[in-house]
């Protein structure tokens, strides 16, 4: 059973691995972190975020500072999707951001009290709703 | 304590020291705890016996309306800038004083902080014969240490008797700006120590027999530089509160003491359980954030927060160990009860948006820090500036919950990516064209992009990060206020985006001028300048950076009048780069500036910020990419270069075939020069911070704290904090300039 856990990834529970929903490439142990199964690339952040303000005039552009800031680039290995970005000082450490119980989540998969079929991206979300007396609006 | 020590010793022992006590500072026991207390004696009673689900659920009905009443109270006749947007809040508390019901409008942070001071009163001025809780009592409070979210919210607090019995409390507060402080509006960056911010109400008795004292008014307004505002929303407070009362009388009167009692009670205790319930439906794991805030707001500084959610069946823990510490003399602390009123409105901005708005929200979720952290700062440390921190607090959840609860058949709200988390606004102070003295604050500080969505664009400058329901108020009723004139406004940033799949929602522009003072200046207090704030979701991009531009030394009304046509448009990067008054002085520097006189006609100019961006840009519909062209949000370097399109620029036709060939050679570029995450780690991670970097936080090791005493970096144990004490800034630049003076004085041959 797959189960999807951001935009791009997904754990297949039978095998206990990480996916990417794009391409279906497998991506590690889901019990490891999903990024030791990707492509990194350290971005300046002028390149993103490309200064307005001339340079040459001025130091502060609404560009990122380089010397502050970098931005960590994650990618698919197959498919090239950008699964990921990362905003860190130069060096500091990557985040081990997603660390999941699985045993957890096989059992709750296992009850179905979570299921649900495979959603298109980016598709209307069911939001439940609460009875009037619960809701607060202006 | 000797374990021979008798009960009844032991109880003249602890009498001894209530009586006894110095001082009745802000009491750890109140103001670390922020669950909702156990059920008193009466309520037990009264729960046991059962309610009838209707009877509360008309009773609630009849709450509601009334607290809302209280706030259009407020909101209409109050006198505050703050008032006219929403930043207030009318509120009713259980006996004990756990805070059950707040208005439905404006300012969500209020529900999770405006019963500590309550309970100050409830522990300390009941049973003190010299002060004494009696019906027709009033009490004032806006020490932020004593609860509430910062020193610039005023609130009246009022016990409701019935028959003679104390039931309930009741409460307004406004965010009242000006204060008294060591700069004006109520906000001061400047402040150095706790007394460099202006009154420091504790909670105390200013209402007798339902009036006001003008004894303690006059002393009150001889404390700020707006004695008519101060007057004037203390009246505003305590006839909404005396509304309030009467309609809660004959809520009284109709249903009873006990549907009352039991109502309140039960509110509170359904939150509670609902939010468990929805704990329990949440993986059990761990998700990670980091956030980082480039700016103490008098230097350039990094601080870090790091946060782990952990869920384990119906707990849930936010651990934000490894933390910068606080700051000794520097104003972006927060006390730990402030920063989690952040947290308790950013699960309900952004997670949980459905939820009754109430202390309950928070009461089942565990939080631990570490002591005299940044975020859990204690002691004389300023925090007068603690919306940084705060801010952060309120956006905090968008990564970590997302990523939790993506895998969730429901969830309550849109998956989103974090708001722009910055306060950016003009803060401002002087003499207006009528001769007030006055401060305060615009209301541009809630028009924050929104984040992106999983399925849509994030909404442009939509409200503030702290409640979904403020406005950004009316220029015109602040130009008859103030001498502040808006040159540029309300015009949408452009290029300053967070890009994604979809894009977060973009910021405005503000350009202000002064005209017709004698005396006049600003000051902005926003982070960001540096490393971007608002995070994006899922490869999404975050917001850029932002900073604050000035053109000084011209009076922009001569250059109108005499050469009109020299300005073709307020627009801050034509400004900027273009320079059209010559002999005026262009800046662009950090957002973080203390107060600073503004001249008749000089500029200054910050922006309102995106939101993060939702997901891969090669992902965004090429469409899209189109009408954000159309609706000139972006410039064509951005269409080609981010989101990899091709298209026509004069026709905006997409060559739909192309921008697929385009975006796969773009995808297959990134695997070549993406390398596997730990051969690349190899490489990148370093052991400390880089050097050059003032950086306080944790780094790898969140029980390792890096922090800077006097220019050099040490460490300290996460356990043992103790607070940074930063050089004045103009200090380091005089040492910077001396270092430059010696070596030209050594290169030409000169002496000392
Ligand atoms: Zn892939």
């Amino acid at each position: 059973m797959k189960v999807n856990i951001t935009e791009y990834l997904r754990i297949e529970l039978d095998t206990e691995r990480w996916e990417c929903r794009r391409c279906d490439r497998e991506l590690g142990a889901a019990r490891e972190n999903y990024k030791r199964g990707l492509l990194v690339y350290d971005r300046d952040p002028r390149e993103i975020h490309p200064p307005l303000l001339d340079s040459r005039l001025y130091s502060r552009t609404y560009s990122p500072d380089p010397a502050w800031c970098r931005i960590l680039e994650y990618y698919c290995p197959s498919c090239g999707t950008m699964i990921e970005v990362e905003y860190l000082p130069p060096g500091h450490p990557p985040l081990h951001d997603i660390e999941l119980d699985i045993d957890d989540l096989k059992a709750r998969w296992k009850k179905g009290a979570a299921a649900e079929p495979e959603r298109q991206s980016g598709s209307e979300l069911p939001v439940r709703k609460l009875a009037p007396a619960h809701r607060h609006r202006g | 304590m000797n374990q021979e020590t008798l009960p009844d010793e032991q109880a003249l022992l602890d009498r001894f020291l209530a009586d006894n006590r110095l001082f009745l500072g802000p009491d750890p026991e109140i103001m670390r705890d922020h669950r909702v207390g156990p059920r008193s004696d009466l309520e037990q009673t009264i729960l046991e016996k059962g309610l009838s689900p209707h009877e509360v659920h008309h009773v609630r009905g009849l709450l509601n309306a009334a607290l809302s009443e209280a706030f259009t109270m407020c909101n209409q006749m109050g006198a505050a800038p703050g008032a006219k947007w929403g930043d207030l809040v009318s509120g009713i508390y259980t006996a004990r004083g756990d805070l059950a019901m707040i208005a439905p409008h404006g300012i969500i942070a209020f529900a999770a902080c405006c019963f500590y001071p309550i309970k100050f009163i409830i522990k300390n001025w009941i049973s003190d014969p010299t002060v004494g809780v009696r019906d027709g009592d009033g009490f004032i409070h806006n020490d932020a240490r004593y609860g509430g979210i910062h020193n610039t919210d005023q609130s009246m607090m009022m016990p409701l008797f019935y028959h003679g019995e104390l039931v309930c409390w009741l409460s307004t507060t406004i965010h009242e700006g000006e204060n008294g402080a060591c700069e004006p509006g109520g906000m001061p960056a400047a402040a150095e120590s706790k007394y460099d911010e202006g009154i420091k109400m504790s909670p105390f008795r200013i209402v007798e027999n339902f009036q006001l004292r003008r004894d303690l008014v006059t002393f009150l307004q001889n404390s700020v530089r707006d004695p008519k505002l101060q007057l004037e929303d203390m009246k505003v407070k305590l006839h909404a509160v005396l509304r309030l009362r009467e309609r809660v009388i004959s809520i009284l009167d109709r249903f009873g003491r006990d549907v009352l009692v039991g109502t309140l009670r039960t509110h509170l205790e359904d939150v509670e359980a609902e939010v468990r319930r929805r704990i329990r439906e949440l993986p059990d794991g761990t998700t990670r954030v980091i956030q980082f805030m480039d700016s103490s707001l008098r230097e350039n500084v990094m601080q870090k927060i790091s946060l782990a959610i952990t869920v384990v069946g119906d707990r849930m823990i936010m651990d934000f160990r490894g933390s910068a510490p606080q700051f000794t003399n520097r104003a972006v602390n927060t006390n730990i009860a402030s920063f989690k009123a952040a947290l308790c409105t950013g699960l309900l901005q952004n997670i949980w948006p459905d939820l009754p708005h109430t202390m309950a929200v928070l009461s089942p979720i565990e939080i631990v820090t570490d002591r005299n952290s940044v975020i859990d700062a204690e002691g004389e440390m300023p925090q007068a500036m603690s919306l940084m921190p705060l801010f952060k607090a309120c956006v905090v959840w968008t990564i970590p919950m997302n990523k939790l609860n993506f895998s969730l058949p429901q969830r309550y709200s849109a998956t989103i990516a974090s708001q722009y988390d910055q306060a950016a606004t003009f803060i401002y102070g002087g003499l207006t064209q009528h001769g007030d003295v006055t401060g305060n604050f615009c209301g541009d500080i809630n028009g924050n992009g929104q984040g992106a969505r999983s399925n849509a664009d994030g909404e442009h400058s939509v409200s503030p990060v702290f409640g979904f329901m403020c406005d950004t108020g009316e220029h015109e009723i602040n130009e008859e206020d103030t001498p502040i004139i808006r040159l540029g406004a309300q015009r949408l940033a452009r290029d300053r985006i967070g890009w994604g799949k979809y894009r977060g929602g973009l910021g405005y522009e503000q350009i202000a001028t002064v005209r017709g003072s004698a005396m006049w200046g600003f000051m902005t207090g926003c982070e960001g300048s540096k490393f971007p704030s608002a995070q994006g979701l899922f490869a999404g991009y975050s917001c850029p950076s932002y900073q604050l531009c000035k053109i000084k030394g011209v009076n922009i009304f001569d250059v109108l009048r005499d050469t009109p046509q020299a300005i073709q448009e307020f627009d801050i990067v034509r400004l900027m780069n273009e320079r059209p008054v010559s002999g005026a002085r262009y800046s662009s520097v950090d957002m973080g500036m203390t107060f600073e006189i503004c001249n008749e006609g000089e500029l200054y100019m910050i922006c309102q910020g995106s939101g993060g961006g939702y997901g891969d840009v090669l992902e965004r519909d090429p469409a899209l990419v189109m009408k954000d062209l159309a609706e000139d949000l972006m410039s064509h370097e951005i269409a080609r270069n981010i989101y990899k399109v091709v298209y026509d620029e004069e026709t905006l036709i997409v060559d739909e075939e192309a921008t697929r060939k385009c975006r796969e050679d773009y995808r297959r570029e990134r695997t070549r020069r993406g390398r596997p995450f730990n051969e690349f780690c190899q490489d990148w991670v370093r052991t400390e911070p880089p050097a050059g970097l003032p950086y306080i936080g944790s780094w790898s090791d969140p029980a390792i704290i890096y922090a800077m005493s006097g220019g050099q970096r040490v460490t300290m144990k996460a356990d043992q904090l103790h607070g940074v004490f930063m050089p004045n800034p103009k200090d380091v630049r005089i040492a910077e300039l001396e270092l430059q003076l010696a070596q030209l004085q050594r290169s030409t041959g000169g002496g000392e």
